[in-house]
């Protein structure tokens, strides 16, 4: 079991023949991932990569029945892209494209929950369903098959989250980089429920940033909600105020979105938080040996 | 990016917000120039720089004769502006705007940010302007009005009447003149891709007009592609001279207090590295992604622009590889290691992908300052440890 995504997803591509949507496209297939297609406006009927290209979304959900699209478009062109997915009848758009302008996002985000469609990013990693299914760019080979499912804002810390995990013999579910812009599509919230769903999944690991207060709105939910253990880690306890840590959304603004409130309302929740990213793996391994 | 209040109230002007009118000058002369063609007894010099707080930092002074407006432009023109928002080195104040003076009955808040959690625009409102808002919102949250805007209506009829009523404006005539207000000023944060607009004060004149006296904008710097006009106001000289030399390398860089040096690709474990430096004991010097792409030439331009801070004492280099292999990695640290000149040890943590052939790259290496660490709370340890020439 896992969540999203598995070895039976069909996925296409947007922004297929791209520079970087044929290589993560090849890495993804590499991988297992049943990619079926993509699209390209105006190189609809060729091939790349062995697979149709098709003009428009709507043509290649049509004729090869894909539920998940991946999508590499240029940032100006993100709204579009998610919007004509939605449109498509997709279910799940993965968006990997950084820099995406926050207005557009707003838009997209909106008329996509309107079509019931769900949406990953934007500026992120990526999902992976470990040993089955890999929508987005980070390394397959870290992600061994096991029952900790993993939600991050960011994505070498998906990483480094996942391999620590796994070096302590534990393994991956699902992994989800959810990203680090102002306006991003699932969050922790209606990932967890999903993780606490999903049989296979013993533990979460939960790895956010300073900026915003999604990680305020999970510590509520965990309280409620969440009998399964869960880990977390905050990136940014020595961020300064003010300042735009890297991810567009990374931004302690005034005395709000700090570290230290998101630590104590997740601890308040019962949460076991750690104060550095180096001891996930460890805390994991506590929870689950309990 | 940021914008001077100068620009806001320009592009307020544009949008028909209501501005005290104002020039801006770069020398005493022009700002003695500048109160002759505004006219009147009163004039206000106010120093532009890129932070709040300006007024209680004597950025900010009435002038009651032209040569009052003279010496306090020559006064405030050169003078490192220090506020609650600069830092202690304060910032260099290189323009002054001269402005009419304006008659005040009563100050007012009012502002547009994007309310995360809601995903839409808020307006803020408050009768408490003037004030630090922080602070309102701490002391007396009561006192302070949220309207939240969806953007695929716009603002409607409703918002307006929410925020007179809410702020207690009971005549007809100057509640359609603040709804007329924040209308706009809702309009032109749409329209030009703000991240925030701040007006604070916002007065009511003698006349019973509303004016923006202050003018505060920020914009979503992925959208300012599509704005060139808002581009052309970027002022380098508010920006970090290192912080702007990184970006141009595609590096993310911003400096910080301490003795640790780090390098590290991806924000979320850059900003992890600090904290687990700080956590070993340490102190980092800085915060620095060199994205996706660590190679050779961008791990060299880290290495001089985290050397240029002279309490560096060690320099951790953390990276996690995912699809850029170790091994290339390291061999990209070694070259960097030949172009510039590193004068104190560096410790590389490199895993991930080839992260076994990578150790053994550094290892044949030898180089006496580069220390291999095996994992993040290795390398932060050996980091601290060095920094404390342990």
């Amino acid at each position: 079991m896992s969540i999203l995504v598995n070895k039976d997803t069909k996925v296409i591509v947007q922004g297929f023949t791209g520079k970087e949507g044929s290589f993560h496209a090849e890495q993804c297939i590499a991988y297992g991932t049943k990619i079926v297609g993509g699209v390209t406006p105006n190189k609809g009927g060729q091939e790349h990569l062995g697979l149709p290209v098709f003009n428009t979304v709507k043509d290649a959900v049509e004729t090869t029945g894909a539920t998940v699209s991946m999508i590499f478009v240029p940032p100006a062109f993100v709204a579009d892209a998610v919007m004509e997915a939605a449109a498509a009848g997709i279910t799940l758009a993965v968006v990997i494209t950084e820099g995406a302008p926050v207005r557009d996002m707003q838009a997209a985000k909106a008329f996509a929950v309107k079509h019931g469609m769900m949406t990953i990013g934007p500026n992120c990693p990526g999902i992976i369903t470990a040993e089955e299914c890999k929508i987005g760019i980070m390394p397959g080979s870290i992600f061994k098959k096991g029952h900790v499912g993993l939600i991050s804002k960011s994505g070498t810390l998906t990483y480094e989250g996942a391999n620590q995990v796994c070096r302590e013999g534990f393994g991956i579910t699902t992994a989800v980089g959810i990203g680090g812009d102002p306006i991003i599509g699932l969050s922790y919230k209606q990932l967890l429920k999903m993780f606490q769903e999903d049989e296979d999944t013993h533990a979460i690991v939960m790895i956010g940033e300073i900026g915003g207060d999604l990680e305020i709105q999970a510590a509520h939910y965990i309280k409620e909600n969440i009998t399964k253990p869960v880990v977390a880690f905050i990136a940014g306890q020595t961020a300064p105020a003010g300042k735009r840590m890297g991810h567009a959304g990374a931004i302690i603004s005034g005395s709000a979105g700090t570290a230290k409130e998101k630590m104590d309302a997740l601890e308040a929740a019962g949460v076991r938080v750690v104060v550095s990213p180096a001891e996930i793996g460890k805390a994991i391994k506590e929870v689950l040996s309990k | 990016m940021n914008i001077h209040e100068y620009q806001a109230k320009q592009i307020f002007a544009k949008y028909g917000v209501p501005t005290p009118r104002g020039i801006i000058a770069n020398t005493p002369e022009q700002a003695v120039a500048n109160a002759h063609e505004l006219g009147g007894e009163v004039w206000v010099v106010k120093a532009q720089i890129h932070a709040g707080g300006r007024g209680l930092g004597g950025g900010v002074k009435l002038a009651r004769s032209i040569d009052e407006v003279k010496k306090l432009a020559s006064e405030i023109l050169g003078m490192t502006l220090v506020t609650h928002q600069t830092g202690p080195e304060g910032k260099l104040v290189q323009k002054v705007y001269i402005e009419e003076g304006a008659n005040i009955v009563d100050e007012l808040y009012l502002g547009v940010v994007l309310d995360r959690a809601k995903e839409m625009p808020v307006i803020m409102a408050s009768t408490e302007g003037g004030m630090d808002i922080e602070t309102v919102a701490h002391n007396t949250p009561e006192k302070i009005i949220k309207i939240a805007v969806d953007p695929s209506i716009g603002f409607q009829g409703f918002h307006g009447r929410e925020l007179v009523f809410g702020l207690g404006i009971t005549d007809p005539q100057e509640q359609n003149k603040l709804i007329k207000f924040a209308k706009a000023l809702y309009t032109l944060y749409i329209e030009n891709d703000a991240e925030m607009i701040e007006i604070n004060p916002l007065i009511k004149t003698g006349s019973g007009d509303f004016m923006a006296l202050d003018g505060k904008m920020g914009f979503d710097d992925s959208a300012l592609g599509r704005h060139p006009d808002i581009e052309a106001m970027r002022d380098i000289s508010e920006e970090d001279a290192d912080e702007r030399e990184a970006s141009q390398y595609g590096l993310s860089y911003i400096s910080l207090d301490g003795e640790i040096g780090c390098m590290v690709n991806g924000a979320g474990l850059a900003m992890g590295t600090m904290d687990t430096i700080n956590y070993m004991g340490g102190t980092p010097a800085n915060f620095l992604d060199v994205g996706g792409k660590a190679n050779a030439e961008t791990v060299a331009k880290g290495f001089e622009i985290i050397l240029k801070n002279p309490k560096v004492k060690a320099i951790f280099v953390n990276i996690f590889g995912g699809i850029v292999r170790c091994d290339r990695i390291a061999n990209g640290i070694l070259e960097a290691t030949k172009l510039v000149d590193v004068h104190v040890p560096v410790i590389v943590r490199l895993d991930g992908t080839n992260a076994i052939e990578a150790a053994e790259i550094l290892r044949n290496a030898n180089i006496p300052n580069v220390i291999a660490a095996t994992d993040l709370a290795d390398g932060a340890a050996k980091a601290v440890a060095a920094a404390k020439g342990e």
